[in-house]
């Protein structure tokens, strides 16, 4: 596309059947403690992601 | 659901339901914005051509070009989940993750302090080890199929019941395996007991440590003062720098606390950065509107500007190959979260726990001392069903003030202790922190893209 370049992302569509096991880190654990943020936490489920 | 935003010389569009992410340029970005307002697709064609004098095949490739990402479901997608028969009255049925407060008590007495000098509003307190071991054994019991389980051994200062953090991760260690359980310990300090010891045993056990600096000396001093009032920054810095250099690549952060006393905050930031640092985390600092250090709506365009300076300087050091992380930029828009987590959020009261020393239960760190938000202790499990249900129903759908949000599935609501301190419910909005929560998710996107401009 001459104007748009699109960026690679999960289809956040499609998780909703690949998604929800659950292993991934608790948000708050890893540094924070004082907010809430999901998008950095990393998915623990390799086979989801493929 | 669309948001558009232009950034460091970036036009971006998020498509907020499909997660997609487009740079486009000046045209697209004045045709997708016609769109999104409803205009019709050939008059906005029309206007943007001869606004930009181009031919009307110009603009007419480009709505074909949107027409595409539509069908696609990258772009304009409605939204497919409110409707689900997400059951999240059953989905959190198993617990994960427990805070645990081996000590309400601290050997520093930092101005800011939401544990109030570690004590949490009660008396001082250090956890005994069976209270611990009780604590593990009561997470393995309610882990149900989960492999990963995450304890943080927290305080007030954790260090200060050193011997009974040790014995707590020997023993679970001593259990996972016929568990079927993977521990993946974390310990917040704020670095004053560290020891020879200490490092040792946390490179070996730790698969976290978080450790609390907030940037420059008189910055650090300012705050994080000792018992007699002196500045810690002297004491803490050799200790900080001798766990991470002996850390071999395990995971550490280094976490700061802004306040209205600094809202320049990168150039703690970049001291953190200066001094070797490479894992960075700074927090705004939450607590009454009244205090005399609490962030105000005069402060929010200098901390916007600050976020974006923050943003450039890290691209600049990566480009000369000395770069750092903010754990506030750290995006993996290809593997992140799937959207059961972006809907669910932190997993306070559901699936993750506070435990004080004397063995109850709170929804997290940031509850211990509210009374009503007990939820039981580690022998009886979670009794208090009223609030346990509050929890189970607090996701981003319950909070009406994120109907409208592009936000809502990067921050998943936000943090329910912040909505519950800001407004009195759970599921209210902790509007300061949203703005400051959209501002970094904007940076952290803007640096994804020039990422990629760099990659091509």
């Amino acid at each position: 596309m001459k104007r748009i370049q699109t960026l690679n992302t999960r289809d956040l569509a499609k998780s909703v059947k690949n998604g929800g096991c659950g292993e991934c880190q608790t948000s708050c654990q890893s540094a924070c403690k004082t907010s809430c943020g999901v998008a950095n936490q990393a998915c623990e489920n390799k086979d989801a992601n493929k | 659901m669309i948001h558009q935003y232009k950034l460091n010389g970036f036009n971006i569009v998020l498509d907020v339901f499909s997660g997609s992410v487009h740079i486009v340029d000046e045209v697209a970005y004045d045709l997708i914005a016609a769109l999104d307002g409803g205009e019709v697709p050939a008059d906005a064609c029309a206007r943007i051509a001869a606004h930009y004098g181009l031919p009307k095949e110009e603009l007419e490739d480009c709505l074909s070009d949107i027409e595409e990402l539509k069908s696609a479901g990258k772009l304009f997608t409605n939204d497919p989940y409110a409707n689900y028969a997400f059951d999240f009255k059953n989905r959190h049925a198993t617990i994960k993750a427990l805070c645990l407060h081996v000590a309400h008590t601290c050997n520093l007495n930092c101005e800011y302090c939401f544990a109030g000098q570690g004590k949490f509003h009660g008396q001082s307190a250090l956890m005994s080890y069976e209270v611990g071991k009780r604590a593990l054994d009561f997470l393995i019991e309610h882990s149900g199929t989960h492999k990963n389980l995450e304890v943080d051994f927290f305080g007030g200062e954790p260090l200060m019941n050193w011997e009974v953090v040790k014995q707590l991760v020997l023993y679970a260690r001593s259990i996972e395996k016929d568990a079927g359980k993977n521990f993946r310990f974390t310990l917040t300090t704020n670095g004053v007991g560290i020891n020879e010891d200490v490092i040792d045993f946390c490179n070996k056990e730790m698969y976290n440590v978080v450790l609390s600096l907030d940037g420059r000396k008189e910055i650090h001093d300012s705050k994080r003062v000792d018992l007699q009032g002196r500045g810690s920054y002297d004491v803490i810095l050799p200790k900080f720098k001798k766990l991470v250099e002996s850390r071999g690549g395990r995971g550490y952060y280094m976490r700061g606390t802004f306040t209205h006393a600094n809202p320049d905050f990168t150039n703690d930031i970049f001291h953190m950065a200066d001094l070797g640092f490479t894992e960075l985390s700074m927090e705004p600092v939450v607590c009454d509107p009244s205090m005399p250090y609490a962030l105000t709506d005069a402060d929010l365009p200098t901390l916007f500007r600050q976020y974006e300076i923050l943003a450039e300087e890290m691209l600049k050091r990566k480009q000369e190959g000395r770069p750092f992380t903010f754990y506030h930029y750290m995006l993996d828009l290809a593997h992140g979260p799937c959207i059961y987590k972006r809907i669910s959020g932190c997993g306070s009261g559901t699936e993750y726990f506070a435990v004080t020393p004397t063995g109850d239960l709170y929804p997290c760190h940031q509850f211990v001392g509210e009374e009503e938000y007990k939820m039981g202790d580690i022998w009886q499990g979670v009794t208090n069903t009223e609030k346990a249900n509050e929890f189970k129903h607090c996701n981003v759908y319950a909070k009406k003030e994120c109907d409208d949000c592009w936000a809502k599935l990067y921050c998943s609501g936000g943090c329910a202790a912040n909505a519950y301190h800001a407004t009195g419910s759970v599921t209210g909005a902790y509007e300061y922190g949203c703005k400051l929560f959209k501002k970094r998710i904007e940076c952290a996107i803007m640096l994804k893209a020039a990422e990629s401009a760099l990659e091509d």
